[in-house]
């Protein structure tokens, strides 16, 4: 049996036990799905908490349109091999209907943006729980999140005033409007989700392995330049380099990291040595010391 | 690689955060991004040292007052143990917060301020942690380097707080006291010279040789159904199968077990961990059980081994840590929720107030205001099936809901 032996056994057994409170607890759930590792892993743990039924909510991905095309090809591949249903709501569309407005700059991203469609699909469908892929080691306002977050419904996150939440009781009683994001993987760190990714073989998109790529350095960061999204000045030279993506979130904010990581074990073994933490490639957590509990604040994830 | 759980407590600038911050500086565990964002606010702040509780506080209004006011939870590793640390808030009026950190606990950090030594707040804290069972506490007495790292101040604190633990009522704790300096470093994750005359260990020391002790202590098993899977599929046409985790002990194919409230007996069939069958499944695992017969069983209900059965009752007595600004009333009505079973409860009576520095009981007590300990009894609308909180911790403790505002308002431990 799964013995109480790893600690990524017991990471497991957690989230398999907080998605199927959220199933029992809530109306409609659904998994906001990126197509990063994180949210491929919430799918892995989703179908094994319900197995052998369906697992019982859809997919949500929030696309920004700035998406890495491996990663949207990869999104519906899995989608069709696991069965899943998947809704896509689209950060363009909300920008046609002028309910947000695109940055201009050279740090313009839509990261920002992802939080009025992503609200305003909740409204639509009337999700009372969105499973996400946040992590507390992650970020240090994601650090005081906890597994079952309630927001009003305005989607924001009161810090000062969250439920307290003790051993494993997971209180999900909200009022009609509110909703919860769910975090069942809140107590992994980046090197769990790479170790479990690769102890159950999971695929991942291309682009977390090293490849090679056309680049170009800004703030002594690696950016893509293969990608229109990425602006780039005519005075910012385009070089090759072999490079992999720690996160890939949208490409106008996600730098790369020089890497020969060619596998799983590669990989897990460079982070294992890394001293960079994950969000040090996030561009847009640097705006700010708040940056990310702003957003939080705001409805982001 | 196991992972140990740290609760920590102090007072407010005790240096907690400090010293979460120091240990992750001195086991390399900040990383280059992090590292330099603590240096450049340190120096735009004109301070002289590098301020590791930057590190720690993650909210705008804590990094304002340099407080702590909510759970954190930070993630080292070294070459033996992964470390879950839930640093938690000193400050009187956030110590349900406290609670709810030190409630997944395995071990716990109380910390002293050497020049304040015990005060009413370290009373408080030890008393939650004594309530709550924690196993293993050290009792960091902090900011030596500001008492020059006196023996005299270390052992006067040492006994103080001795005094305290002979009025304890878990006496099985264990309790080490450790000399330490956040600050500078002394006693953190290295052994100092500064004060030769103690003889123990480093306080990172000490915890890597701590057992994993299973703080789901092994008792008798308890399976709470969550969610009942009916895939109603080709391959799965009769399929039934009842989704949970195991507390307390293991779980077997074959044992005769009991559904409770139905008191139905039946065998276990299977036992299910995603694809894969097993014989046995252990406690914290979270598992899908097959029963031999076809009988009715749904969210809520409990399966256990036959002749090992809870306490099944309508009403119950426990100590209760009462977290809300609004007071619990006698005649008050909430939601009681008993792991993942919901029922409604109404206060029965407010035994007596338990004064958490150990000056004694209040039996006078009508409500209960925020931060409160008292002895309450419930009374519920429909049985649950529990044991006391010295024998099972997950089945012997429980929350209560406000069911106007839906908040959780208490925790309680069953007497």
């Amino acid at each position: 049996m799964n013995k109480d032996t790893s600690h990524i056994n017991s990471l497991e057994n957690e989230a398999i036990y907080i998605m199927r409170e959220v199933a029992a607890q809530f109306e409609k759930p659904v998994l906001l799905f990126s197509g990063g590792k994180d949210s491929i892993t919430l799918v892995r743990l989703a179908v094994k908490a319900f197995y052998p039924a369906k697992v019982p909510f859809p997919l949500m991905h929030i696309d920004t349109g700035h998406n890495f095309p491996e990663t949207i090809e990869f999104r519906d591949r899995l989608c069709k091999e696991l069965g899943l249903e998947l809704i896509v709501r689209n950060v363009q569309d909300s920008i046609d209907e002028g309910k947000v407005k695109e940055e201009s700059g050279r740090y313009a991203s839509r990261n920002m943006l992802q939080t009025t469609t992503l609200l305003d699909a909740i409204e639509e469908f009337k999700f009372d729980a969105c499973i996400g892929g946040a992590r507390r080691d992650e970020e240090k306002a994601r650090a005081k999140e906890r597994i079952f977050s309630v927001r009003d419904d305005f989607g924001q996150w009161d810090e000062k005033n969250q439920r307290p939440e003790l051993f494993d009781m997971l209180n999900g009683d909200i009022e009609h409007g509110q909703n919860v994001r769910v975090f069942p993987i809140s107590n992994w760190t980046e090197l769990d989700v790479w170790s479990y990714i690769e102890r159950e073989n999971i695929e991942i998109p291309s682009i977390y392995f090293a490849h090679k790529r056309k680049v170009f350095l800004r703030d002594g960061m690696i950016w893509s330049a293969e990608d229109e999204v990425v602006y780039r000045d005519d005075n910012e030279e385009v070089i090759e380099e072999m490079v992999r993506f720690r996160t890939v979130g949208d490409m106008s904010c996600t730098a790369a990291v020089l890497s020969d990581a060619s596998t799983i074990s590669k990989v897990v073994e460079e982070i294992r040595d890394s001293t960079i933490s994950e969000r040090g490639a996030r561009i847009d957590d640097k705006r700010s010391e708040a940056a990310m509990e702003k957003r939080k604040q705001q409805g982001y994830f | 690689m196991e992972v140990l759980k740290i609760a920590t407590a102090g007072s407010v600038d005790d240096g907690k955060s400090t010293l979460i911050g120091r240990i992750l500086y001195d086991t390399k565990s900040l990383t280059t991004d992090k590292l330099e964002a603590i240096e450049k606010t340190s120096k735009q702040r004109g301070y002289d040292y590098l301020d590791f509780s930057l590190a720690t506080d993650g909210l705008v209004a804590e990094r304002e007052q340099g407080i702590t006011i909510d759970v954190a939870h930070i993630y080292f590793s070294t070459k033996k143990k992964s470390y879950i640390i839930a640093d938690t808030p000193g400050h009187v009026e956030y110590t349900r917060n406290m609670v709810t950190g030190a409630s997944t606990s395995q071990a716990s950090i109380i910390l002293i301020d050497a020049r304040k030594g015990v005060i009413e707040q370290t009373n408080r804290h030890f008393f939650i942690n004594n309530l709550l069972r924690i196993k293993d506490v050290v009792v960091a007495i902090n900011k030596m380097d500001l008492v020059d790292y006196s023996e005299e101040t270390y052992n006067k604190i040492k006994a103080d707080f001795s005094e305290l633990m002979s009025k304890r009522d878990y006496q099985d704790q264990k309790i080490t006291f450790i000399p330490v300096s956040a600050l500078k470093g002394d006693n953190v994750v290295n052994k100092t010279d500064k004060m030769p005359w103690y003889k123990g260990q480093a306080l990172l020391e000490h915890l890597e040789q701590l057992d994993k002790a299973d703080i789901f202590n092994v008792g008798t098993p308890r399976f709470p159904v969550q969610y009942v899977i009916r895939p109603k599929t080709e391959d799965f046409h009769d399929f039934r199968g009842y989704a949970g985790k195991v507390y307390g002990g293991n779980l077997s194919v074959g044992d005769d077990i009991m559904v409770l409230p139905s008191k139905t007996r039946s065998k276990i069939k299977d036992i299910f961990f995603y694809d894969e069958k097993y014989e046995t499944a252990s406690r914290r695992s979270s598992v899908t059980i097959t029963l031999e017969n076809d009988i009715n069983v749904s969210r809520g209900d409990m399966i256990v081994k036959e002749g090992d059965l809870p306490t099944i009752d309508k009403q119950f007595t426990a100590n209760v840590c009462w977290m809300d600004s609004e007071n619990l009333t006698v005649g008050g009505k909430y939601v009681v929720q008993h792991g993942i079973n919901k029922v409604l409860a109404k206060v029965d009576k407010i035994n007596h107030k338990i004064h958490p520095d150990y000056s004694g009981i209040d039996s006078e007590a009508t409500s209960l205001g925020v931060n409160d300990i008292a002895s309450v009894s419930f009374k519920l609308n429909k049985p649950i099936f529990y044991d006391q909180f010295k024998n099972h911790r997950t089945n012997g403790s429980f929350i209560l809901i406000d069911p106007q505002s839906n908040n959780t308002v208490g925790v309680g431990f069953i007497q």
